[in-house]
C-alpha cells in the first residue's frame, strides 16, 4: 500500500506527494474522510487525482492512500432493479447507511447485497475442464432473467470442487479450479476496460423501439448504436425513456449522466409500475439504473457511462441482448473538459480536450453483437443510444460531430418541431441510419415484401412536401396545382397520423412494426387512389370530403389487434370508395 | 456572515502576514499551514477594516483566496489573513421571514440580528435521487400564461428568460405578491436579488412593503455595486435558508433568483482572474456544474412535507436564447418561461411568448383534484390554435387577409384575442378557474368542429354550445 500526502487542491482535482509506485487509473482514498478518487496523471512522485466527491474542507498534508487497483465493479446476482450512483454505490443503501436524505461524503457501501441469499444451481461437475466464460451455475435473478455465474476472464482449469444446489450469498465460493482458483458467485471487473469476447458478429436483426419514425424510417440493428442530439425541450429524455420502456431487448441499462434529479425520480416511480410489453413483468425487473445527477460530483459523472457499459457487457456475456441508454453524453464530455481544464491541458475545439474523439470512439465501440467467451455458442449484444445536448442546439459542435463519426444512426431532434408540439420531434429531413442494408432483409421477410419500397415512397412524399412548403411560403397555397396540393395533404397525414406519436397514450406509446407498416400502407393507398381519381378529373375537394381520413387519423390510438384487423379492409375500402367518385 | 462575527468565532486561529500577490478579486498567501479547500478567511487591511474571503486553491504552502468585498486597499506588506477553520456557513432561523439581508445573509434592514437556530454549510449536499419525491402539486402564480399553459409545480425549477428592458422584475414582484398554494399550507418566499440596481431594489422593497408580502419573504439583497464575488455566495445562502424552511420547518418555499446572468458574470470574472482555460464566450468550463449545484437544490423529499420550488430569472444577452447562460440553464431546469420583446412593444403585459415556453412537470400538477379536469385539454387547444394563428399571420403578410378562408380568419383573430386577454392580463392576479373560463370564452369564437382537443369538455364548459359557462 502506498501512503502519500495532499500537496495541492483545486476543486475536484487534487495532487498528492509521495506516491511513487502508483499506477495510472488506480483508485485512491483521499483525506481523513476517505473520499474516493482516481489517479489521472503521474509526474515523479506526484500523482494527480480526480476525486469522485466534493473536496471542500480537504487540507494540505492529509493522507492519500492507494487501494491497489483501478475502479472496479462488483458483478453478480442482484444488479437488476438496482439504482447506483456513477461509481456503483447503491443509492438506497447510501440513504439507509447515512440516515440522510442527502448524499454524504466518504460513504462506502457494497454494490451488491451481501446478506441476501440466492438459489444457486450448478451446471458443472467435478473433473470437468472449464475456461473463461463457461457457465458454472445459474441463479434465477428475476422472473425473466436467469443469471449465469461465469468463469471470470483469464481463468481456466479442472473443476476440483463444486457446491451443491442451494441458497448462498454473492461472496460464496461456488467452485474451485485445480484446487486453488476460487470462483465466487460475484466477480470484479475494471470499468475502463471492455470485457473480452471471442469475436464480433454482424448485426442483422432490427432494434425495435415501438416508435414509428425510428422503426420505419431510421431503424438500427441490435448491437448497433445511435445518437439523439437535440436542444433543450426537444424531448431527448422522453425519447430515451420511451426506448427504455419499450425496446425489444432482454435488459436495459439506463445511465442518467449529469441530468435532472426529478427525472430520475420519474423513472424510479414509473418503472416499477409499468409492465414489460413482452413478459408482463414490472419493467424495473429488467432495468439497472445508474444515476449521477448534474449536482453530483463531476468526476463520478465521467465514470458513470463506463459503469453503465460494463454492467451491460456483463449481461451480454451471459447471452442477453442489452440496450444501454446514456442521457446525456454531453454531460460526460463536459466532465472530461472540466477535468482537463483543471489539469491545464492544451484545449482543443471549444475547450474540449484533444482526446475527446478517441474516448468517444472507444466508448461506442463497446457496443456490438458478439460471441462471448465460453464454450456454448451463445450470442449477446449491447445496443447503445446516447443523447447529445448540443449547446444552443448547434449540431456543428464537437460532441455531436465526434459522436456522429463513430455511431451508425443520427436521430436529430428539431427545436421547431418541438415548438409546434410535434412529438417525437425527430426530424425526418436531418436524421439518417447506416443500418438499413443490414435490417432490410428482416423487415422484408417478417413484415412485408414491399416494406422498403413503402418506406421510400413515404420518405419521398415528406421530402417533396419540404420543397413545396418553400413555394407556399412565397406564393401561397392557391398557386399550386391540384396534383401538388394532394402531396401536401398526404404529407400532413403522414406527419399527424403516422409520425406524431403520443408517449403518454396507453395504446400509442408502443406501436408494433407491423402496425407501423400498415399505417403507412393505408396512407399511401389513399394517395395512390387519389392521384388516380384526379387523373380522371375528380377534384381534390371531392376526395377530401370522404370520411375515411377521420378513420385513418384514429388508427394509431386504436388497440393494435383491432387496428391490424381493420387496416387491410380499409385499404381495400379506400381504393373502392375513391374509384367510385364521379367526375362533376 | 460578517467579518467581525467570523473574527470573533476563532480567536485562536493563526494570522498570516504573508500576502505575496494580489490580482482582481484574488489574494495569494504564502507559508500557510493546515488550510482547507473552500475554507473561509478574514482579512484585516492596513486601515483596520475587515474583509471576508474563501480559499479557492491550496498548493503546498500557498493559498489562493477570493475576496468577497473586493481587493481595493489590500497590500502585500501589512494586510493580515486569518483562516477561520470552517467552510462558508450561514445562521438560519424561522425569524428570517420578513427580513432584508445582504448577499451573505447579514441583516441590512436596521432590525435586530437574527438569533440563529442552526448554522448550516451553504454549499449543501446533493439530494439522494432515490430519496426524492416526484413533484406533484400546483402552485398558483396568478399569471394565466404560467398557470394555464406552463404550470409551475411544487419542487420544480422553472426559469424566466428575459431580455434587457423587459419587465422581468415587475413579473417577479407580481408573482411574489400573488403566489399561493391551493391547499393553504404554510408558504414562504426566499428572494435572492443578485447585482440588481438600487432603483430595482427600491422597487422591490416598496412593492413588498406596500402589499404586505414582505412578512412571508426572506429577502437577500446584493446590489449592482456590491462586490461581485459576494454574488457567488448569495444564491447558495438563499437556498440554504430555503432548504431549512422547507425540510426542517415543513414549509412550501418558492425561491426567486434574480438575475442569474449577474451571477454567471461574477463566475466568469473570478475564473478569468484565476487564469483558467475559458469555455464558450469566456465562461468557465465548469459553469454547467456550478449552475446545476444551484438549480438542483429544488425538489421534494420522501416523507417530508415541505418543498423547494425555484423561479430563477435571467437576462438573455441580446435576446439570444443560445447564449451559454440561458442555454445551460435550459438544460438543467424543467422548462422555461420566455419573455418576448415583440409582445412588450405591443403593450402586452406580462409579455410571455408561450410558444417557446415549456413546463416539463406540468402534467404532474394539473387535472382533476389539482386544478380542473379540462386543464390539459384546454392548454393543448390554446397552444394549437394560437400556433396556427401565428402561422397565418406570416401568410397574411404575403397574400393579404382577403385570401384567407373564414375559419382561417377566425384563427387570426383568435391569436390577437389570445395575446390581449389570456396573456395580457396586466397587473392583476387571476385564479386558475378565471384563467380557464377566459380561455373557454375565447375558444368559443372558433368553430366547434375545430375544437378537437377539448371535444370531451364542450358540453360542460363551452359558454354557448354547452351548458353552463365554465365555472
Amino acid at each position: 500500500m502506498i501512503l502519500g500526502t495532499l500537496a495541492k487542491i483545486t476543486g475536484p482535482v487534487v495532487v498528492a506527494d509521495g506516491m511513487t509506485g502508483m499506477k495510472m487509473y488506480d483508485v485512491v482514498r483521499v483525506g481523513n474522510v476517505g473520499l474516493m478518487g482516481e489517479v489521472i496523471r503521474l509526474e515523479g512522485d506526484l500523482a494527480t487525482i480526480q476525486v469522485y466527491e466534493d473536496t471542500s474542507g480537504l487540507k494540505i498534508g492529509e493522507p492519500v492512500e492507494s487501494t491497489d487497483g483501478p475502479l472496479m465493479l462488483e458483478l453478480g446476482p442482484g444488479l437488476l432493479s438496482s439504482i447506483y450512483d456513477g461509481i456503483q454505490r447503491p443509492l438506497p443503501m447510501i440513504a439507509e447507511q447515512t440516515k440522510s436524505n442527502f448524499i454524504a461524503r466518504g460513504t462506502i457501501v457494497a454494490a451488491l447485497d451481501k446478506e441476501k441469499k440466492w438459489e444457486f444451481t450448478p451446471t458443472i461437475e467435478v473433473g470437468q475442464e472449464i475456461a473463461a466464460g463457461d457457465c458454472v451455475g445459474t441463479v434465477p435473478e428475476s422472473a425473466i432473467i436467469t443469471h449465469k455465474v461465469m468463469v471470470p476472464p483469464g481463468m481456466r482449469g479442472k473443476v476440483t470442487k463444486v457446491i451443491k444446489a442451494g441458497s448462498y450469498t454473492v461472496d460464496e465460493v461456488v467452485a474451485v479450479l485445480d484446487g486453488k482458483l476460487e470462483i465466487r458467485m460475484s466477480q470484479w471487473w475494471p470499468v475502463r476496460i471492455g470485457r473480452p469476447y471471442v469475436r464480433k458478429l454482424d448485426p442483422t436483426t432490427p432494434f425495435l423501439t415501438g416508435m414509428r419514425i425510428l422503426d420505419t424510417f431510421f431503424p438500427i440493428a441490435i448491437g448497433g448504436n445511435a445518437i439523439i442530439p437535440g436542444g433543450f425541450g426537444t424531448g431527448k429524455t422522453v425519447t430515451q425513456q420511451s426506448l427504455a420502456k419499450w425496446a425489444d431487448v432482454d435488459l436495459i441499462v439506463y445511465v442518467g449522466c449529469g441530468e435532472r434529479g426529478n427525472e430520475m425520480t420519474e423513472v424510479l416511480k414509473e418503472f416499477p409500475e409499468l409492465e414489460d410489453p413482452r413478459t408482463g413483468n414490472p419493467l424495473m425487473e429488467r432495468t439497472i439504473l445508474v444515476a449521477n445527477t448534474s449536482n453530483m460530483p463531476v468526476a463520478a459523472r465521467e465514470a458513470s457511462i463506463y459503469t453503465g457499459v460494463t454492467l451491460a457487457e456483463y449481461y451480454r456475456d451471459m447471452g442477453y441482448s442489452v440496450a444501454m441508454m446514456a442521457d446525456s453524453t454531453s454531460r460526460w464530455g463536459e466532465a472530461l473538459r472540466e477535468v482537463s481544464g483543471r489539469l491545464e491541458e492544451m484545449p482543443g475545439e471549444e475547450g474540449y480536450p484533444a482526446y475527446l474523439a478517441t474516448r468517444l470512439a472507444a466508448f461506442y465501440e463497446r457496443s456490438g453483437r458478439v460471441r462471448p467467451l465460453g464454450s456454448d455458442e451463445r450470442v449477446g449484444s449491447v445496443t447503445m443510444v446516447g443523447a447529445v445536448s448540443p449547446p444552443g442546439g448547434d449540431m456543428s459542435e464537437p460532441m455531436t460531430q465526434n459522436s456522429l463519426r463513430v455511431t451508425g444512426a443520427f436521430w436529430a431532434l428539431d427545436t421547431s418541431l418541438a415548438h409546434r408540439r410535434h412529438f417525437p420531434a425527430i426530424s425526418w429531413t436531418k436524421s439518417y441510419t447506416l443500418f438499413l442494408g443490414q435490417v432490410r432483409t428482416w423487415f422484408e421477410s417478417e413484415i412485408a415484401d414491399d416494406w422498403a419500397e413503402t418506406r421510400e415512397r413515404a420518405m419521398f412524399l415528406l421530402q417533396k412536401e419540404t420543397e413545396l412548403q418553400e413555394i407556399v411560403q412565397l406564393v401561397g397555397p392557391d398557386a399550386l396545382p391540384e396534383t401538388e396540393k394532394i402531396i401536401l395533404e398526404v404529407a400532413r397525414m403522414l406527419r399527424e397520423d403516422f409520425l406524431q406519436q403520443f408517449a403518454f397514450d396507453e395504446v400509442d406509446a408502443y406501436c408494433p412494426p407491423k402496425k407501423s407498416y400498415w399505417l403507412l400502407k393505408t396512407i399511401l393507398t389513399f394517395y395512390d387512389a387519389a392521384t388516380q381519381a384526379m387523373s380522371r378529373g375528380v377534384s381534390l375537394r371531392q376526395i377530401l370530403q370522404l370520411p375515411m381520413r377521420d378513420e385513418i387519423s384514429t388508427l394509431k390510438t386504436t388497440p393494435h389487434e383491432k387496428a391490424l384487423e381493420r387496416m387491410p379492409e380499409l385499404v381495400q375500402q379506400i381504393t373502392d370508395d375513391i374509384a367510385r367518385i364521379e367526375v362533376l | 456572515m460578517t467579518p467581525e462575527a467570523l473574527l470573533d468565532r476563532s480567536l485562536l486561529s493563526v494570522e498570516y502576514r504573508t500576502v505575496s500577490y494580489v490580482t482582481g478579486p484574488l489574494v495569494f498567501v504564502e507559508n500557510v499551514h493546515n488550510v482547507a479547500y473552500n475554507e473561509m478567511v478574514a482579512l484585516v487591511l492596513p486601515d483596520g477594516s475587515e474583509r471576508s474571503g474563501q480559499v479557492l486553491e491550496v498548493a503546498g504552502a500557498t493559498a489562493v483566496i477570493q475576496v468577497f468585498e473586493g481587493t481595493r486597499g489590500i497590500d502585500v506588506d501589512v494586510t493580515r489573513v486569518r483562516f477561520l477553520e470552517e467552510v462558508a456557513k450561514i445562521d438560519v432561523s424561522p425569524d428570517m421571514l420578513g427580513r432584508i439581508l445582504n448577499g451573505t445573509g447579514k441583516p441590512i434592514d436596521g432590525g435586530a440580528p437574527v438569533i440563529p437556530e442552526k448554522r448550516l454549510d451553504i454549499t449543501g449536499s446533493p439530494i439522494n435521487p432515490y430519496m426524492r419525491e416526484q413533484p406533484a402539486d400546483f402552485i398558483e402564480t396568478g399569471i394565466s400564461a404560467i398557470d394555464g399553459l406552463n404550470t409551475l409545480v411544487r419542487g420544480q425549477k422553472l426559469p424566466i428568460f428575459s431580455g434587457s428592458g423587459l419587465p422581468a422584475n415587475e413579473l417577479a414582484a407580481q408573482i411574489i405578491r400573488q403566489a399561493r398554494v391551493k391547499s393553504g399550507e404554510e408558504f414562504a418566499i426566499v428572494f435572492a436579488a443578485m447585482g440588481i440596481t438600487h432603483r430595482e431594489a427600491a422597487y422591490f422593497m416598496q412593492q413588498f412593503e406596500s402589499t404586505g408580502a414582505l412578512e412571508r419573504v426572506v429577502f437577500f439583497l446584493n446590489v449592482a455595486d456590491d462586490p461581485t464575488v459576494e454574488r457567488l455566495l448569495t444564491p447558495k445562502a438563499a437556498l440554504t435558508v430555503a432548504e431549512y424552511l422547507a425540510f426542517e420547518k415543513d414549509m412550501q418555499v418558492l425561491v426567486v433568483l434574480s438575475d442569474m446572468t449577474n451571477y454567471c458574470e461574477a463566475l466568469r470574472e473570478v475564473s478569468t482572474a484565476r487564469e483558467e482555460v475559458p469555455g464558450r464566450r469566456g465562461f468557465p468550463g465548469y459553469m454547467y456544474t456550478d449552475l446545476s449545484n444551484i438549480y438542483e437544490r429544488a425538489g421534494r423529499i420522501k416523507g417530508l412535507k415541505g418543498s423547494v420550488t425555484q423561479l430563477p430569472i435571467l437576462s438573455m444577452p441580446d435576446d439570444d436564447i443560445t447564449h451559454p447562460i440561458p442555454d445551460l440553464t435550459g438544460y438543467i431546469t424543467e422548462g422555461q418561461i420566455v419573455l418576448s420583446r415583440h409582445l412588450h412593444r405591443r403593450g402586452v403585459y406580462p409579455p410571455i411568448d408561450v410558444l417557446p415556453c415549456l413546463s416539463r412537470l406540468m402534467n404532474l400538477g394539473i387535472g382533476e383534484g389539482k386544478t380542473r379536469e379540462d386543464h390539459r385539454a384546454v392548454a393543448n387547444q390554446l397552444y394549437a390554435a394560437y400556433a396556427q394563428g401565428r402561422d397565418l399571420r406570416r401568410l397574411v403578410a404575403i397574400v393579404g387577409e382577403e385570401a384567407l378562408s373564414d375559419t382561417d380568419r377566425r384563427y387570426l383573430h383568435f391569436a390577437d384575442g389570445f395575446e390581449r386577454h389570456i396573456i395580457g392580463q396586466g397587473d392583476s392576479g387571476r385564479t386558475i378557474e378565471e384563467t380557464l373560463s377566459i380561455a373557454w370564452e375565447l375558444m368559443s369564437e372558433l368553430p366547434i368542429a375545430e375544437l378537437k382537443r377539448v371535444r370531451d369538455f364542450i358540453d360542460k364548459y363551452h359558454p354557448t354550445a354547452g351548458g353552463q359557462a365554465g365555472a
